[in-house]
């Protein structure tokens, strides 16, 4: 009996310190960030392009890294939203019950979730190669937009699912058809849990480097049309820690903390989406 | 009236397209990395290609077995490392911890799971690097650069802690709760049904995370090209550099067209590692549904 009493107590502590130094490690990878990247900013860094020489240690900023970052994932965002908002209404609205292609489709898209956005850049190069095309700001969009797909698909299915079927008959009822009810009850119905889908997907879009690496370019210019090559902010980070000197090393770690910033704000905003929506959902 | 139900027709063709698109994607890729890799599986066979040791693209010798080691390597360290720590808290806050300390870690986990691995890789470069150069390797007597394949390893281990955190919460909660009372009315303790019941129960799916966490670790790219030392050889111990497979695509993708065959060569590594990850993420996803079931 004390046995048990003194082998709980011994997992106890074990437990709660492993969940201590996780959170730990957090911590100090945002303290990290912040107290190497805060002294290495400053204006220019955000309010200019590379001038000539920059990555050797001369004037200038990533300007074209976080406007070509937020080009290419808003992008992404968007086709990966026109094809898989389709898809989970299918999911809802069409499907019949215990349809072997939605359970197919799902599995299958959970599968693509794991695969390594370096396996996604290199796939997009391919099919860049077979249409011809150079890397591009449009090269970029497409690979990323795959990339988040299985993310934002799953991530809408799994609130659209929640949805009860009472609310679809009810619409059904009332003379609606499959495709009123799902714009007009589904998606409204589902908007907090649709939103935060969109701003995780972008959140991994601005992110992700292996995936861009191929499909991207890089370029000190910011991109005038979709054919255009693209800087973005995950690669400007890894070309400035390449270097050999310390000052453009220094602006990698404050490259990196722009980066941590966006991804804190959207998580943060995709909480208070959640918080604010979820009142007009009807329980 | 009938523009409504074409519309309705019309719309629901549309999406089952798109629906079929994503669900054969997959394959898609998978075909078309192996119609990339076929030029060099033409000339030399794919075991020959896996257990070389010779890499050199200029000569066109192409042997993977240092970038394959690598990878073991990389992925082994990070999983020893990750098991225990997220296990053990994934049991903590789905079984003791207060209602109030769930609900402040686990977007704290998730934001984990958000942070970029470019990010990673800087804190890497600037706090696992130096700890293993400065302590960890004069400990044991040895020199390290520290960028070597245990530093990589514990970056690894950190990235993939909310990945096995977040699927084993969902599968202790699954657990259902008469199961625990049933064992609790028989006398048994917090622990005691913990250990005989929760985990035992959990087993499979705790497994699968593990799995699905391992296959994240084993094609992680950035955070591992910038601490793992990229030097081609097989590392001796987990303080020498290492080079694993996404590393090398990632590194090379410049001067591949200018080789020949090292674009093949490089797409057949791409897809050595779609294949491997499929095969593990099948495996726990079928896994995962079976306890999802069995639950219901």
């Amino acid at each position: 009996m004390n046995r048990n009493k003194i082998e709980e107590t011994i997992f106890k502590i074990l437990m709660i310190n492993s969940t201590i130094i996780i959170l730990i490690i957090l911590l100090l990878i945002l303290l990290t960030i912040i107290l190497k990247g805060l002294p290495a900013m400053d204006w220019s860094m955000i309010s200019q392009t590379p001038k000539g020489g920059y990555y050797l240690g001369k004037e200038g900023g990533i300007l074209n890294a976080i406007i070509g970052s937020l080009y290419l994932a808003g992008g992404a965002t968007i086709l990966a939203f026109i094809i898989s908002l389709p898809i989970v209404l299918y999911f809802k609205v069409y499907a019949k019950k215990n349809s072997k292609i939605v359970m197919f489709t799902r599995f299958s898209l959970d599968v693509l979730w794991g695969v390594p956005s370096i396996v996604y850049g290199a796939f997009g190069f391919t099919i860049m190669l077979y249409f011809g095309l150079k890397a591009s700001l449009l090269g970029g969009i497409i690979t990323v937009s795959l990339l988040i797909l299985p993310i934002m698909t799953r991530a809408m299915d799994e609130t659209i699912k929640m949805i009860p079927i009472e609310l679809l008959e009810a619409s059904y009822s009332l003379g609606a058809n499959r495709i009123e009810t799902a714009f007009k009850v589904v998606v409204r119905q589902a908007l907090p849990g649709i939103l935060t889908a969109i701003l995780i997907s972008f959140g991994r879009g601005i992110g992700d480097a292996a995936s861009v690496m191929f499909t991207a370019g890089f370029t000190d210019n910011i991109p005038t049309s979709l054919l255009d090559p693209v800087a973005t902010l995950p690669l400007a980070i890894f070309f400035q820690l390449n270097t050999p000197f310390p000052e453009v090393q220094e602006r990698a770690y404050a490259s990196a903390f722009i980066l941590t910033v966006i991804i804190l704000i959207i998580s943060i905003v995709s909480r208070f989406l959640i918080k604010k929506y979820t009142k007009y959902i009807i329980k | 009236m009938n523009n409504r139900i074409l519309k309705e027709k019309f719309v629901g063709k549309i999406m089952l397209i798109l629906v079929i698109f994503s669900g054969v994607l997959i394959l898609i890729m998978g075909i078309a990395l192996y119609i990339k890799a076929r030029p060099i599986l033409a000339v030399k066979p794919f075991w020959e290609l896996m257990f070389s040791l010779s890499w050199h693209p200029l000569r066109g010798e192409f042997g993977f077995l240092p970038f394959i080691m690598g990878t073991l390597w990389v992925t082994g360290i990070a999983v020893i490392i990750a098991i225990p720590f997220s296990i053990l808290s994934a049991i903590y806050l789905s079984e003791y911890a207060s209602k109030f300390v769930r609900e402040w870690t686990k977007p704290l986990v998730d934001l984990l799971a958000g942070i970029p691995s470019v990010v990673y890789g800087i804190w890497g470069v600037l706090v696992i690097v130096p700890l293993i150069k400065n302590h960890i390797a004069p400990f044991f007597g040895t020199f390290s650069t520290g960028y070597s394949v245990l530093s990589a390893g514990i970056v690894l281990s950190i990235m993939v802690f909310p990945i096995i955190i977040h699927i084993s919460l969902e599968v202790f909660n699954s657990v259902s709760n008469g199961m625990k009372e049933a064992s609790l009315a028989l006398g048994a303790t917090k622990w005691q049904t913990v250990k005989y019941v929760v985990i035992r129960k959990a087993m499979p799916g705790v497994i699968a995370a593990i799995v699905l966490g391992l296959s994240r670790a084993f094609g992680e790219t950035m955070a591992v090209l910038m601490v793992a030392g990229n030097v081609a050889k097989i590392p001796s111990s987990a303080l020498d550099p290492g080079y694993p497979l996404p590393a090398l695509i990632a590194n090379n993708y410049g001067e591949m067209l200018s080789i020949p065959l090292y674009d093949s060569a490089l797409m057949l590594a791409s897809l050595v590692l779609l294949l491997v990850v499929l095969f593990f993420n099948i495996i726990s996803r079928i896994v995962l549904i079976r306890v999802e079931k069995s639950t219901q």
